[in-house]
This record gives structure tokens, C-alpha cells and sequence, in this order.
């Protein structure tokens, strides 16, 4: 649940290895690309056994009340939608579904899923661009700042406080930063992606305050972010903590290196040493906990969408999974899961460009 | 004038307990053009007085003593003027070359960086300059070499491209850090006669820092021996392993295996153990473990003390016929 | 730029005893607090926590020291039963993970091969999909309930230590004086429970407690929800929820939250400590350096 980065084993050894080309890197990016596609199919089948266990009776839901108490009715139905066909063939039929984008319609909305993720996704990318570079910047140089400060005060404190960060419930820094900051400061708004008078600017990306911007009007852009302060720092603060803590790690593993002490041995300045050697060989660590953060996040909007009224897929997914909408469950939970292991394959292949002796494995 | 002339040198290094002494006052000096072997066992302060040198100790280290390269005190130069002696005109090579090459960054951009930096060549002129050295250094394939990376190579030729980097500025001293320990003994004689070759052909100074008494006698030529973070014997190699008048040394040349000795002849160790730095003993620090100590011994640290071009650190000295 | 202090990579370094430190000192107090908080909780609670008064919403008082919720009820008592409710049903479900990912993740490191393959391809298919959507899935699957909640949960937890228990074994089994034990012709339960278990405890027991800590804002988050506890249980998480309901009367949902954020603080600190003595170089404190 601790969603652990891919063990990465290297065991280079000193072995009698001649020299290698390079074009491994070619061979490394195909291998992480069946996985992906593999795993992708896994993803549907899993969600399809999902949607079978699912205990909703879909012809009842669909006929109305008077047609589902006729058996000849709902065996139409069953017929018309595939629902007698063995499990396989099932199977099959939803994947061609897939391939051409048709994910059904969902039980509550009315409207096809496609539809409402379309709807739902650009709320939640814009919390979520915010918040991670946000927490990205943030938590990286508290992390560098506790390295280079090691085992002083600083150090010190900074861990209490990032053990503090990632142990506070989202949902409750959510009600104290919602009491504080709209209730008693007043400072920010409690709810929605913009004020009640205002309306969405024209539809490009789907991101409120780009969107703004790209139609020039700024202060509709500035009330967009107004509205995401929030939301996005409160789904921030688990991350911020998290990648200072990976960071920290990080950046303390490689500094004690041979390497870092040998570029010093070469006369090279600090800044240097700091950025090219020792920072570049702690890169893959802190790339590696980006797919946790991505993680994090997504569970996070669920909870903070929740609280702050944000029309996001949080929300939907929630909806879809309380009223058992199992084609909108069934939609968000491709998607999201979709989402995830492109990230992840990001990660991934980000990793292999860094270090090159990941190539080989 | 000696090229490193090293006097008094004491290093502190912070612990737990404090500040733990591990270099305890050590005078040397290294000539122009001569192969210089420190030897001793581990945790006898022969790296960390070398660390010493170019400021690589870890944070909260206290140095005394002088270090004067080409008349300079490096002990006393500022961060950026040492940077500027660092690389350009002394170079170091680590035990082993596993950790001590980037595993991210190109053999080339390890060879190039450095040279840009001190002699101010363009990147043209870096790469020639990179090829060259993997050259002298017997790498196969230079051209390729220097767009690989350190893990594609085995653990002699990372040695040979560590050795390169530190040559790459032509430095006037070589501070060689147990260079072949981490390697197979195969191997070691070949980075040997690199080590020697280099020497000679770029009028280069080496300081060889082993535990391998076999290893300096192939190549050293003055070697000084190490025991508790202080020099107790130094002198021509010839004369110091094969006459060594310190107990010591004796003890540690006795423990050698002789394969031409009989083959009932039962290995020689050297009872006790060496001094860890935080309890090192009163007076001579080798008292406890010593068949010749007297009374003075146990009190007083012995001073080296010069004599026909050698160096010995007891006042007993056994084996000199008088 | 501030230089980065260098360390040595010295091998003998000075650690703590896990007794000794600040941090796990603390965790374990706080835990210990709250265990004898659960234990105690009829004692301890002036109230009946399901008791509705007429006096709902009130601000904390003498009588009332967390106040009372929107029906009236003792906020403090609710919290002090609340501790009967999260931390021990995490417990359990952390323990249930632990040992089915465990056996699973031993299973596939021992025999490797096809059967290696095949779990590994099914960890991963359950990394796939972030926590949340899993759990809320399964929980809606089975149901509302906090009993179908931690079964979500434990869906959710066994990769993790199915995946650590396996590199485990692997890297024991690897390992020369494993393989030195079976050449001599030691059979292979006893390689397995001498060699193997206590290399495998140790990581493990760590990701256990970092992971009954998320496993405790995992629960409480699907009370939040209302996926897990129903009303009137007194969970913290479904307290945080009404909480939020009536945000302007904040001691209904500040207190639950603490009660949350402490317990899980307590683990992470303990945990984090642990992790220290199986990771020196990157850990917190001073060490001895070596010549």
C-alpha cells in the first residue's frame, strides 16, 4: 500500500565484461514498453472481473420497474446487450468496446462516460499540475537544505516535520486549512473552481486559469488560482513532506560516494561537484518517488474534492462507486489506472536515461 | 627543495568521543621524480594524512603541522587556491575504482571536465586530449572508450581510467591510494608497470599508499612505514626491507610467506593487534606487541630520528650490529 | 554554496540503541497512551458515547472538554471509543496483509521460475491502480461497512510485502552461505528458517509499522467517505466528515483529527526509527568515523 518504486537490482561486480555499445538503450525502452502494454491489458481484464462482481442488476436499472418484472423484457435486454454470452466472449466484446473509446454510459449522469471523464479530468490535472510542482520544488529543497545540514538542529527539526506531514490525515488538513483560511481569515474561497457569479473561460485545455490566460483575461486566470490555493496546498503537504524525506535520502547516500570525493580530489568547484556529481546520481532516487507522489495525489483528490466541492474525478469516482455505476466505475477506474502506469513507464524510462546502468537490466 | 616536504602533520577527526587523533605528527618528503611507498596496515592514518593534503577530510577535522608543495603550505591555502593545486598539479587516485568513477557521467566527461576547467581547453581539445590519455594508459579502443561509461568496463581498466583522470593535467605528484587492493593480482602487476612507466616518462613524483609490502618493493623507491598515525621507520626501499631495523617493520616483513622457505615452516603473525585511534598506547605506540620493549618504551614516544639517509623511530633498535 | 559535509564510508558505525532515541521513545509513549486510552475507554470517558443530549454543539467546556456534535454527544468520550475502532482494526488488517503478502512473496522467491513470474505480474496489476480507487471499489463491491473497508484495505496492502518478502529471498537465497548450506545437503526447511525468516522479520516488521500508519489514514479516510464506519459508530474519520459537514463548529471534527494524526505520527516515528538500524548511512544521528 506503500506503493514501493520498482526494486532496481544493479550488480555490475567486477566482472571480465568487455565493452559495451550503447543502442541498449533502444532494446532497454521496448522492453519497458511490452511491459507497459502487457500490464495495460491486465488492467482491462481486471476491471472487467470488477465490473462482473459488481452486485447491480442492470437490466432492473435500465427497464424501469414494470419492464424488469417481465421475463421476456429482460431476457431482450440480456440478449440485446450481450449479457447472456459466456464470460470470455464478454470479455472480448468489452475490449472491442475499449479499442473504439466506448466505455457505456453511466447509470447516474445518463450521459456516455467519456463524456463525463472528459468533463470531470481537466478539474482535477489543474489541482494536480498545481500541487506537484508545487511539492516538487518545495519538498526538493528542504531535502537538499537537510542534507547539507546534516545531523544539525535543522536537520533535525525538518524530520520531525516532515514525519508530522505525511502523518496528518488529508481530509483533516483539509477542514483546518477550509476553517482557517475561508472561515476565520477569510481569505480564500471554500468551494467551486471560480466565484458564483463567473462563468468558465473558452474551452482549450480544460485548466481554468491557462485557459483564461490564453483568452486574455487575467483577472478570471488570477480567480482560478484564487480558488485552487486550497486545494492544491493541502494536497501538497503529504507530497512536500514525502519528497524531502526521499530527497534528504537521496542526496545523503550519494554525497558519502568515493565519486563525490574524488571530483573534489580534481579541484572542481562545490557548485559543480553539487549539481553535476552529486545531484545527478541522487536524481534517480527522487524520480523514482515521483510515480508515489502521482500516487498520492490521486488519492488525495478523492478526499479533497470531496471537501472543497471541486467538479473533479475524485468526486466522480466517488459518486460512481457509493451509487454502484458500474460503467463510470469501470471508466475512472481504467483511466485512473491508465494514468498511473504511463506515469510510472515515464518514470521508468526517465530512470534509464539518467543512469545508464539500469539499460542493462 | 623536495617537491612535498610534510612536517609535523597531526590530524584530528571528529567522533563520537570527541576528537580522536589519527595522524600523530608525521614528517616526510618526496623528491622530483621518485616512486614514494607509505606503507602500513588499516587504520594506521597513511590515507587520512594524505586527505589531508588536498582538504578532503570530513567536515570538523583539525590539522596542524605543514604541508609545503612547491614551496607552499597547502595546509594554509585558501579553498580556491587548493582547488587550483587540486587536479591541476597534484593528482589522486582511489582505491577503488567501483565508487571512485560517476556511474552517470561519460569516461570523457570525467577525463575532460577537470582539464577545461584548470588548463582552459575548448571541447575539441578536451576530447583529443581525453583520447591521448586513455592511450598512454593501454585503454582499448580510446575513441570509444570515452563515450562509454565506467560500469561497461572491468575493474582493471576503470583502475587505468582513474589513473588517466588523475594524470590528465600533468600534475607533478601522483597520490596513489592503495590502487591495486581492489584489484586481482594479475592485474595489479600490470597497473604497476603502468604506474612505473608513467613516472618515468612524465618526470612525475608518486606517492604509493599500500598495505602490500610486495607491491612497493616492485616499484617504490623510498618507502616509509606507518604504525598507529605515525611514521616509525623510513629510508631507501632496498635498505628498508631488506635491513629493517624497526621491530615493526621486521615483524611485518617476518609475516610474508616465503615460498621458497620449507614447507613445514608455520606462518609468523604478529601478536596483538593494532591500536584502534581512540586507545592508542602511552609512549611507543607498538610497546604492547613489541619482543625488544624496555621500560623507556611504555614512556616515552619516540622521535624519529635521522641517520645515513634512513629514519627510525626507536631508540632500542635491535638489529643494528653496532 | 554551503559545502556538503563528507562522510567516510567507514564500516563500523556508531548506532544508538533504539532505546535510546528521542524519536522512537515517543512513538512508543504516544502508542502505549492510546493503547491504555482503548483498554480504559469505559473508564476514561465521562460519557456514553452514543448518548445524545439536548445540548448539541457546543463549544468545549468542563463538562464537555472536546464540546458535543451536531445530536448532542461527547466529542471527547466519541474520541476516547474512537480509539477501540481505527488503530485496532488497522492492526489486524496490517497483520492480515503482512502474512498473506509475506507467504505469497516467500512462495515465489523460493521456487522462482514460472511461479516467481506469475505473482510478480500480478503484483504489479495490483500497483496499477492507486489506493484509493482500489479500496473504494472493493468496499462499494462489498458493501458499506468498516469490516468490508479493511478487507478493501488488505486487498490493497499484500503487494507491498509480497514484493519485499520475495527480493528478500532472493537476494538470501543468492546469498553464498545459503547456497554453501544446501550444497553441505541441509535440507531446505532448516536453510529457510535459519538463514532466510530472520533477514525477512526485520525489513518487514519495518514496513509494518510505516504501514499501519497508512493503513490507519486509508481506514479512516473510507469512513470519511462513508465507505467504512456507519453513523453512529464513533470513528474518527466519519467524525472528521460531520466535522466538515459543520465546519464553523470546529472542535467536531479538530479533535478526531488529532486523535488520527497522533497515532499515525506515533508509528511513523517509530517506524522511521527502526529503519534507521537497518539503514545507518542515511539515518539521523552521529556517528563514529573510521581512519
Amino acid at each position: 500500500m506503500t506503493t514501493a518504486p520498482t526494486a532496481i537490482s544493479v550488480a555490475p561486480g567486477r566482472g571480465r565484461r568487455r565493452l559495451r555499445p550503447s543502442g541498449s538503450f533502444f532494446r532497454f525502452l521496448l522492453r519497458r514498453l511490452l511491459a507497459f502494454v502487457l500490464l495495460g491489458i491486465g488492467i482491462t481484464l481486471v476491471v472487467f472481473i470488477l465490473t462482473q462482481l459488481v452486485p447491480s442488476n442492470a437490466s432492473a436499472t435500465n427497464l424501469g420497474e414494470q419492464a424488469a418484472g417481465d421475463p421476456a423484457a429482460v431476457a431482450a435486454f440480456q440478449h440485446h446487450y450481450g449479457l447472456d454470452k459466456p464470460l470470455p466472449v464478454r470479455y472480448a466484446i468489452y475490449l472491442g468496446h475499449l479499442v473504439r473509446g466506448d466505455l457505456g454510459q453511466s447509470s447516474l449522469t445518463h450521459d456516455s462516460v467519456r463524456h463525463d471523464l472528459a468533463q470531470f479530468i481537466p478539474a482535477t490535472a489543474e489541482l494536480a499540475l498545481y500541487s506537484i510542482v508545487f511539492a516538487s520544488f518545495v519538498g526538493v529543497a528542504i531535502g537538499v537544505l537537510a542534507a547539507m545540514r546534516r545531523n544539525r538542529p535543522a536537520d533535525h527539526a525538518l524530520r520531525v516535520v516532515s514525519l508530522a506531514g505525511i502523518s496528518m490525515p488529508t481530509f483533516w488538513i483539509a477542514l483546518v486549512a477550509l476553517y482557517v483560511g475561508f472561515y476565520r481569515l477569510g481569505w480564500f474561497p471554500g468551494a467551486e473552481r471560480l466565484d458564483p457569479g463567473s462563468s468558465p473561460p473558452p474551452h482549450v485545455t480544460g485548466l481554468y486559469s491557462i485557459d483564461a490566460l490564453l483568452d486574455g483575461d487575467w483577472s478570471l486566470s488570477l480567480e482560478a488560482i484564487h480558488h485552487l490555493v486550497l486545494p492544491a496546498l493541502v494536497l501538497a503537504a503529504f507530497n512536500v513532506s514525502l519528497l524531502a524525506r526521499y530527497t534528504r535520502s537521496a542526496v545523503l547516500e550519494v554525497a558519502g560516494n568515493d565519486y563525490v570525493r574524488a571530483a573534489r580530489a580534481k579541484g572542481m568547484p562545490e557548485r559543480v561537484v553539487v549539481v553535476r556529481h552529486v545531484l545527478r546520481a541522487a536524481l534517480p532516487s527522487v524520480v523514482t518517488v515521483l510515480g508515489l507522489v502521482f500516487a498520492n495525489v490521486l488519492t488525495g483528490a478523492v478526499l479533497v474534492e470531496k471537501i472543497f466541492s471541486w467538479p473533479g474525478i475524485g468526486q466522480y469516482a466517488y459518486q460512481a462507486a457509493v451509487n454502484l455505476d458500474v460503467p463510470a466505475i469501470a471508466g475512472v477506474s481504467l483511466f485512473v489506472a491508465f494514468v498511473y502506469i504511463t506515469v510510472n513507464f515515464v518514470v521508468d524510462v526517465l530512470y534509464g536515461v539518467i543512469d545508464p546502468r539500469i539499460r542493462i537490466t | 627543495m623536495s617537491l612535498l616536504e610534510v612536517e609535523g602533520l597531526r590530524v584530528r577527526l571528529p567522533t563520537a568521543r570527541g576528537l580522536t587523533t589519527v595522524v600523530d605528527g608525521v614528517d616526510y618528503r618526496v623528491e622530483r621524480g621518485e616512486v614514494f611507498g607509505v606503507a602500513g596496515e588499516s587504520g594506521s592514518g597513511k590515507t587520512m594524512s594524505m586527505l589531508a593534503l588536498l582538504g578532503l577530510l570530513p567536515e570538523g577535522a583539525a590539522v596542524e603541522g605543514s604541508v609545503l608543495f612547491g614551496g607552499r603550505d597547502l595546509l594554509r591555502l585558501a579553498r580556491s587556491r587548493l582547488r587550483e593545486v587540486s587536479g591541476r598539479d597534484i593528482g589522486m587516485v582511489f582505491q577503488d575504482p567501483l565508487t571512485s568513477l560517476h556511474p552517470m557521467l561519460s569516461v570523457g566527461r570525467q577525463l575532460t571536465e577537470h582539464v577545461r576547467l584548470h588548463l582552459g581547453l575548448d571541447r575539441r581539445a578536451a576530447q583529443r586530449r581525453a583520447t591521448e590519455l586513455l592511450e598512454e594508459v593501454r585503454l582499448p579502443d580510446p575513441e570509444s572508450a570515452v563515450r562509454a561509461y565506467p560500469h561497461q568496463f572491468s575493474g582493471g581498466m576503470r583502475q587505468r581510467i582513474a589513473i588517466a583522470i588523475a594524470l590528465a593535467c600533468r600534475p607533478k605528484l601522483l597520490i596513489a591510494d592503495e590502487p591495486t587492493t581492489a584489484l586481482d593480482v594479475t592485474v595489479q602487476a600490470g597497473i604497476l608497470r603502468l604506474l612505473d612507466r608513467l613516472r618515468r616518462e612524465n618526470d612525475l613524483s608518486v606517492v604509493l599508499i599500500t598495505h602490500d609490502l610486495g607491491v612497493m618493493s616492485s616499484i617504490a623507491d623510498r618507502v616509509s612505514i606507518f604504525y598507529a598515525g605515525r611514521v616509525v621507520e623510513s629510508g631507501p626501499r632496498e635498505a628498508v626491507l631488506r635491513q629493517p631495523r624497526h621491530p615493526y617493520t621486521r615483524a611485518l616483513l617476518d609475516a610474508l610467506p616465503h615460498p621458497e622457505g620449507p614447507p613445514e615452516q608455520r606462518l609468523v603473525a604478529i601478536a596483538g593487534a593494532p591500536p584502534s585511534p581512540g586507545s592508542i598506547p602511552p609512549g611507543c605506540a607498538f610497546h604492547p606487541r613489541c619482543p625488544y620493549a624496555v621500560e623507556t618504551c611504555r614512556r616515552d614516544v619516540p622521535p624519529l630520528l635521522a641517520v645515513n639517509g634512513r629514519a627510525l623511530a626507536c631508540p632500542v633498535d635491535p638489529f643494528t650490529v653496532p | 554554496m554551503t559545502e556538503l559535509a563528507v562522510r567516510l564510508r567507514g564500516r563500523r558505525r556508531f548506532v544508538r540503541p533504539t532505546w535510546r532515541q528521542p524519536l522512537a521513545l515517543t512513538g512508543v509513549a504516544i502508542a502505549c497512551l492510546w493503547i491504555v486510552i482503548a483498554v480504559f475507554a469505559p473508564l476514561i470517558a465521562p460519557h456514553d458515547p452514543l448518548a445524545q443530549t439536548f445540548t448539541p454543539a457546543q463549544p468545549p467546556s468542563l463538562s464537555h472538554l472536546f464540546g458535543t456534535d451536531e445530536l448532542g454527544r461527547d466529542v471527547f468520550s466519541r474520541v476516547v471509543y474512537g480509539a477501540r475502532i481505527s488503530p485496532p482494526i488497522a492492526l489486524l488488517l496490517v497483520g492480515l496483509a503482512a502474512i498473506i503478502g509475506g507467504v505469497l512473496g516467500g512462495v515465489a522467491g523460493y521456487f522462482r521460475g514460472v511461479v516467481d513470474g506469475a505473482l510478480m505480474r500480478v503484483v504489479d496489476l495490483f500497483f496499477a491502480f492507486p489506493a484509493i480507487i482500489l479500496a473504494m471499489v472493493v468496499a462499494a463491491v462489498l458493501g458499506r461497512g468498516l469490516r468490508n473497508a479493511a478487507l478493501a484495505i488488505v486487498v490493497v496492502a499484500w503487494p507491498s510485502y509480497a514484493r519485499v518478502v520475495r527480493g528478500l529471498v532472493l537476494s538470501v537465497g543468492d546469498s553464498e552461505f545459503v547456497q554453501s548450506a544446501r550444497l553441505l545437503g541441509a535440507p531446505a526447511r532448516r536453510a529457510l528458517f535459519r538463514d532466510v525468516l530472520p533477514n525477512v522479520a526485520g525489513p518487514v516488521f519495518v514496513l509494518a509499522t510505516l504501514d499501519l500508519a497508512n493503513a490507519i489514514l486509508l481506514l479512516s479516510g473510507l469512513s470519511f467517505l462513508g465507505l467504512g464506519a456507519q453513523p453512529p459508530q464513533a470513528e474518527w474519520g466519519s467524525m472528521v466528515a460531520t466535522g466538515t459537514q459543520y465546519f464553523q463548529w470546529w472542535w467536531m471534527g479538530t479533535f478526531p483529527g488529532l486523535a488520527i494524526f497522533s497515532v499515525v505520527l506515533a508509528f511513523n516515528f517509530l517506524g522511521d526509527s527502526l529503519r534507521d538500524v537497518f539503514d545507518p548511512q542515511t539515518a539521523w544521528r552521529s556517528e563514529e568515523t573510521e581512519p
